[in-house]
């Protein structure tokens, strides 16, 4: 069961980072959003991968076999989970306004950030005024 | 136990709610409980930092649960200066934004910004690692909020990039907080510095994995070379307020990078070296790189954002060294660099405001208030630099003093010698062109009547290309409020200079607590009668 639940998370990781290399916004949400889901895996292998117990300490502990899921990696997954959800919508809604404003999905800078657009000079202006 | 300590925490949430919930659509009401909200918090960390100073280490169990099973948070020095710091930067800031017309180009940006404070407060305050991560998330997606404020194509772009890269730092931040909660079962700070000083130091690879992608997580959070790909867009395209605040969220990194190597990764511990043999490199890269894009760019914003990522290097070179004398040093420089560099991002904003949101250094006619405006783009210019008499010089000076016996000794200085060179050039070039050479410009444009005057200097510009003007000096409600907080963070800067001396012995103290950390164990994890 380790090397199962090892290799998925690899596998999800893997699948998550080539999509976030891809600079599309769609493919970036979609990436960030496997890679979550390997990192909420792991948390959860984090208490050790135990089958068919409860979370809690409790009477059956008394017996002899203290056997028991570590609670603390479920706690940190469900909080993990939430938080992840709750960025996933900020970045889908921030995503789609870069799209509707700024015309394309890519998600690195156009030139005009950081390269000195023209001015338009006072006979641009008046070239423009007299064609229009 | 003391309940203080959670007010800070506290407080910005409660009003910040309270004021989306009933004051949506009351600008003045927001602006006025905005500004409460700040105060307040000034106020308690005026309080809190006194508590501190005595050297106690102060412990609030949420709760009353006993550490290290439930959250606690923690009061130290060095946890009341980051709060007192953050404070009166916000509040100052926050009067920019008002007095700038910056918070009515959008809804919420008065609880966007006491829900940032929140998350600052409470990522200063925290005994716990998992908690330390909830508060970063807090304090990004109010940050996520502010840095789209206003709103405009090129600010949202920004805003994605910046947010992918963050959602993937905290992504990262899981994992090594994973790493490190299956190594030593624990996620309180003080019992997993334990932990791992009990631990046999063949057993700590998977230790030493979890450290190294804690680092890089922070050194995301603090923009250090090569994770600062996210910095300049972000910074260059924020409203002017917000990148100014932004300032303290960088150092939120260096916070977290100081806290964590040396409580739970002291030098003298397993993973020795580790740190400074990553951190070094890379604060010198740092620093030159932000120091030769200040000399390399030709836009006023970018150009405040590399001198921030710049001040991240210098800072991170004294911090590197996890001594007392060089974290004397850093502490000064967070300061300082926090306090200018926010005064550079407000004064930029004023410049880009007067010329009608042009933001590219290239000739234009003069604006309005030039020489007030041009005396303040000097002095914080200055401060930046770090050129006498202002504290930069003397930051950079304990940061040398305290690098002198280091083996790098001659990198170190040369690098900080031959860039602070650099960010000169840097901005006399930039205020020569804004300030000297807009005067031999014809103000009045289509006046062509005395062409054999400056035929040379080409056609006079009237309108930008771009047709996004970033803020324009009629939104102003006060500009004299501007004024005002631009001067109060240059007079922080002075009055850093003048007390130096005692500010050098705060945090000499400081830094002497934060190498011996048993007292903090101590608090944490024995002196729990109080709990009961």
């Amino acid at each position: 069961m380790e090397m199962l639940v090892a290799s998925a998370i690899g596998a999800t990781t893997a699948a998550g980072i080539y999509l976030i290399l891809r600079l599309r916004t769609f493919a970036v949400v979609l990436g960030m959003t496997m890679l979550t889901y390997a990192i909420n895996a792991f948390l959860f292998a984090t208490g050790r991968l135990v089958v068919n117990m409860p979370p809690i300490l409790q009477d059956h502990a008394a017996g002899g076999h203290p056997t028991y899921t570590d609670p603390l990696p479920q706690a940190l997954v469900l909080t993990a989970i939430v938080i992840s959800f709750g960025m996933t919508a900020v970045v889908v809604m921030m995503a789609l306004g870069a799209f509707i404003e700024g015309g394309d999905d890519r998600i690195n800078m156009p030139e005009d950030d950081y390269i000195m657009p023209p001015l338009k000079t006072v006979d641009d202006q008046k070239t423009e005024d007299e064609t229009a | 136990m003391n309940h203080l300590l959670i007010a800070p925490v506290l407080v910005p949430a409660l009003l910040g709610s309270l004021m989306v919930l009933w004051m949506r659509h009351d600008l003045l009401q927001q602006r006025v409980f905005g500004v409460i909200g700040s105060l307040l918090t000034v106020v308690l960390a005026i309080k809190l930092s006194h508590m501190a100073a005595g050297g106690e280490v102060f412990v609030y169990r949420l709760g009353n649960w006993k550490a290290p099973f439930g959250i606690v948070l923690m009061l130290d020095r060095l946890s009341a200066m980051m709060l007192l710091l953050t404070s009166v930067l916000a509040v100052i800031v926050q009067l920019y934004g008002i007095g700038s017309g910056w918070d009515r180009k959008g809804w919420h940006f008065h609880s966007l910004w006491l829900f940032q404070l929140m998350g600052l407060n409470g990522a200063f305050l925290t005994g716990d690692a998992f908690n330390l991560f909830v508060f970063f998330e807090v304090l990004l997606i109010a940050s996520y909020g502010l840095m789209i404020h206003g709103g405009g194509p090129m600010r949202l772009r920004a805003g994605v990039q910046y947010i992918s890269y963050n959602l993937a730092g905290s992504t990262l931040f899981l994992m090594a907080l994973g790493t490190l909660y299956a190594v030593t079962g624990t996620l309180n700070m003080a019992d997993m510095a334990e932990r791992v000083a009990a631990m046999p130091a063949e057993d700590t690879a998977l230790l030493r994995t979890g450290a190294v992608l804690l680092l890089i997580v922070f050194a995301i959070k603090a923009a250090l070379v090569p994770l600062h790909f996210w910095l300049p867009a972000t910074y260059a395209n924020a409203p002017g307020p917000v990148a100014a605040l932004f300032a303290i969220m960088s150092k939120v990194g260096v916070y977290a990078i100081i806290r964590f190597f040396t409580l739970i990764f002291p030098q003298d511990s397993i993973t020795e070296s580790l740190a400074t043999d990553l951190l070094l490199p890379a604060a010198l890269i740092t620093l030159a790189l932000g120091q030769i894009g200040v000399l390399g760019t030709r836009s006023l914003t970018r150009l405040a954002a590399y001198a921030a990522i710049a001040s991240i290097g210098t800072l991170m070179i004294s911090v590197a060294r996890f001594d007392a004398q060089g974290l004397t040093a850093g502490l000064y420089y967070l300061i300082h660099s926090t306090l200018a560099a926010a005064a550079l991002f407000l004064v930029v904003d004023m410049i880009a405001a007067r010329r009608g949101g042009d933001i590219w250094l290239r000739l234009r006619p003069a604006i309005l208030n030039t020489g007030l405006v041009s005396a303040l783009f000097f002095l914080t210019a200055i401060a930046v630099a770090g050129l006498p008499p202002l504290s930069g010089f003397l930051g950079k000076l304990l940061i040398l003093n305290a690098t002198a016996d280091d083996p790098w000794m001659v990198g170190i200085w040369a690098t900080v010698l031959v860039t602070s060179l650099f960010a000169i050039v840097g901005f006399s070039r930039a205020g020569s062109i804004l300030f000297w050479k807009s005067h031999e410009m014809d103000p009045e444009p289509g006046n062509d009547s005395d062409e054999g005057e400056a035929p040379s200097r080409g056609p006079i510009p009237t309108k930008l290309e771009t047709d996004e003007p970033i803020q324009d000096v009629k939104d102003s409600a006060a500009p004299w409020l501007s004024f005002v907080s631009v001067g109060a963070l240059l007079a922080g800067l002075v009055a850093l200079t003048l007390f130096a001396g005692p500010l050098t012995g705060y945090m000499q103290d400081t830094a002497d607590q934060l190498t011996n950390p048993q007292l903090y164990y101590d608090s944490v994890l024995r002196q729990q009668e109080g709990s009961r």
